[in-house]
């Protein structure tokens, strides 16, 4: 099966690199320094609120429910010693996990659901790709397969069942307007073109995609070929999607260790859930 | 003359602020017939099917002939002044805050005596007048006389304005202001003389043609407002709920399915959460202030505006999920007019038939404008109302569901509006 062939592929490659966190002994000697305090903890999570924007969609559509918390009670009469309350959401809210299951294209994947997903994919390295300066100048702006190359001649290949995520600075726009930036034509926020997409599937076999916007697509992918491209191409390819991410200015281009478990849903198609970066620390900063 | 509303002073804050009072709201089932018109604005009075004989006050049997069989029809009014008298003492504490105050007894041209509160405009008796049916603040009817010709204002008359809810000077807080709808009542509002709007705005992200240039008013003050979150309606209540004297509630989810046409339960859903729970969420929220500022003076909380649908009354099939949400929200608010009534704030709900917007774009006109269901609220506001019906369609539904609701059923089952 794929996932286990990843999984090896994962375990071998990546090796060759003796910062990297995929293999199993410097996992270990991670949570060592983690004890140690030698390990940075990045939070890379908008926090769950009824105003973080959830994706638009035309109205006659389905629409994905925005974040909701009614409270059940708060130390009153509905109950007198204890604060709690009921949550709805769609399962595409605020910092999400996207399984294959969640696109067409990926919905005979075998274990491309919540509840089936290896859960050795829960923890994977990362490789951040800086974008932020091309995407302050160009809402529109896309990663392309030269961008990667670039990246890699400074940071070396991207190794299999890593986490690519890119990195826009976009969740600095603490105003939900700029964030979402919606017009008459619709979202633009940057993401990856088709070409790209296909190349980290198939030449680079990642586990993933991360995004700072409301997709792993751009703003304006309903137009590219296919429509939604990283959608399209990582979900046909039991691969993963992580939005709305934050604090990815925060890492380094590579050595972070990403941890990304989403809820276990029974045939869930993604969920809201807390990501975080494990980032060893150079000595010398500690 | 009376004068028009002047702008009221600030509030006194070491003042206690005053509890409101009620006129005496009992009335028979039969004097119920009254304030069932003058709720849709209408004077009607009972008339006996044997002899003609108009009557007054309602009654159980003819004054005439005895005859039970009486029945509501509309009056013009018109009549003559007879006498009047000054009401100078009262037990009942509402009177007694308000003396003193002007009655008289009007001979009506269709033959029944009746006594009326007078309309400052009305020249001393005997004169020509004709008599409205008003809500007062109990929510009952009462008659009120006015000069024949002319059309003078409730809301003229310092006391008879207490039983309009006249937009003028007032701080009106519409719920969605972002809608066709909500843009023209925001407009109609300030147009009407309205101090303060505050425009409510959901999802601010998604910008609508004609926004802007709507919170240009001098009069209007956007403020975020979603229906469906109960955490940004409480704190809109919290901010600026003791300022709020007329709730509009605009907002509306509509969706035109079926049962059969749509599966799942993911867009009734949002037509309940904006229709039903949003109506219930801002009602837990601004009513007790509301309530709380029914007697502050002249600029007190006086009045509450549901925009539902004419499909509350029947289901609409083709319109099926969101029918059956505006008939939760009007009978939600029976129920919120049923806790803002001792505190004699008015609860209005308006029943548009289909609106000339995106969701009723397949229906054939007649279809009412954003402009018209607009004019038609701050109508209501100035007049003395409960139920409003604008428009052709929603006057014909009205008008069927009333005679036969169960043919009104079978007609809108056959796809036929």
């Amino acid at each position: 099966m794929k996932a286990r062939r990843r999984k090896k592929l994962a375990g071998t490659k990546s090796g060759r690199q003796s910062a990297s966190p995929g293999s199993g002994s410097d996992l270990a000697a991670q949570l060592r320094r983690v004890a140690a305090g030698g390990v940075r903890v990045v939070d890379l999570t908008q926090t769950l609120s009824p105003d973080f924007p959830p994706i638009v969609l035309p109205p006659e559509m389905g629409q994905c429910r925005p974040f909701r918390m009614e409270t059940i009670s708060r130390y009153d009469d509905s109950g007198p010693g204890w604060y709690w309350s009921n949550l709805s959401f769609g399962e595409h809210t605020g910092t999400h996990f996207d399984a294959p299951i969640h696109w067409i294209s990926g919905r005979d994947r075998p274990n491309n659901a919540l509840d089936t997903l290896p859960s050795e994919h829960f923890m994977a390295p990362a490789c951040v790709i800086d974008a932020s300066a091309q995407a302050r100048a160009d809402a529109d702006f896309l990663l392309t397969v030269d961008h990667i190359k670039a990246w890699e001649r400074r940071h070396g290949r991207i190794p299999a069942g890593a986490w690519v995520l890119m990195r826009t600075d976009w969740s600095k726009r603490s105003d939900p307007v700029a964030y979402q930036n919606l017009d008459e034509t619709g979202q633009h926020t940057p993401g990856p073109d088709p070409d790209c997409v296909r190349f980290l599937v198939r030449e680079r076999d990642v586990l993933g995609f991360g995004t700072e916007t409301i997709g792993t697509d751009a703003g304006q992918a309903a137009h590219f070929a296919p429509p939604y491209p990283c959608h399209y191409y990582m979900h046909g390819a039991g691969k993963y999607g992580l939005q709305c991410l934050c604090n990815l200015d925060r890492l380094p281009p590579t050595g972070a260790l990403v941890v990304a478990a989403p809820l276990k849903i029974l045939e869930g198609s993604g969920s809201p859930l807390r990501v975080f970066a494990l980032v060893p620390e150079p000595a010398a900063a500690r | 003359m009376a004068e028009p509303s002047q702008r009221p002073k600030r509030k006194n804050p070491i003042i206690r602020t005053q509890q409101p009072t009620l006129p005496p709201p009992a009335r028979s089932r039969v004097a119920l017939g009254l304030t069932a018109a003058a709720a849709r604005g209408r004077l009607e009075l009972q008339v006996c099917q044997d002899c003609g004989a108009v009557q007054y006050p309602p009654r159980e049997v003819c004054r005439n002939c005895l005859s039970h069989r009486l029945v509501w029809r509309p009056q013009d009014g018109r009549g003559e002044l007879l006498t009047e008298t000054v009401l100078r003492a009262a037990q009942e504490l509402f009177f007694r805050e308000r003396l003193p105050w002007r009655v008289g007894m009007v001979r009506l041209d269709a033959g029944a005596n009746v006594v009326a509160y007078l309309h400052d405009n009305v020249g001393p008796a005997p004169c020509r007048v004709r008599v409205e049916a008003a809500l007062d603040r109990a929510g009952q009817a009462v008659l009120v006389a006015v000069p024949e010709n002319g059309r003078p204002l409730l809301s003229d008359d310092p006391k008879l304005r207490e039983m309009t809810c006249d937009p003028r000077l007032r701080k009106i807080l519409v719920t969605d202001g972002k809608s066709a709808l909500g843009q023209a009542t925001v407009r109609a509002l300030a147009a009407a003389g309205a101090d303060l709007i505050w425009v409510g705005q959901a999802e601010p992200w998604k910008r609508v043609a004609g926004f802007e240039t709507l919170l240009a008013l001098p009069q209007a003050s956007v403020v975020p407002l979603d229906l469906t979150d109960g955490r940004s309606v409480r704190e809109l209540a919290g901010e600026i709920g003791g300022k709020v004297d007329i709730v509009v509630n605009t907002a509306d989810c509509h969706r035109t399915f079926g049962i059969a046409a749509r599966r799942g339960v993911e867009t009734a859903q949002l037509e309940m959460d904006v229709n039903y729970f949003g109506l219930l969420r801002l009602a837990q929220e601004f009513a007790p202030a509301l309530k709380a500022r029914a007697a502050d003076g002249a600029a007190s909380a006086i009045a509450w505006v549901n925009v539902l649908s004419i499909f509350a009354l029947a289901s609409y099939p083709a319109h099926g999920t969101y029918s059956a949400s505006k008939a939760a929200a009007l009978s939600l608010s029976q129920t919120l007019r049923a806790e803002l009534r001792p505190a004699g704030v008015r609860m209005i709900n308006l029943f548009p038939g289909p609106i000339d917007d995106e969701w009723d774009q397949l229906e054939l006109p007649p279809k009412l404008s954003p402009g018209a269901v607009a004019s038609a609220i701050v109508e209501a506001l100035k007049g003395s109302v409960e139920d409003v019906y604008p428009g052709d369609v929603a006057q014909d539904w009205l008008a069927r569901h009333l005679d036969n609701s169960k043919a009104l059923e079978r007609e809108l089952a056959e796809g036929s509006r």
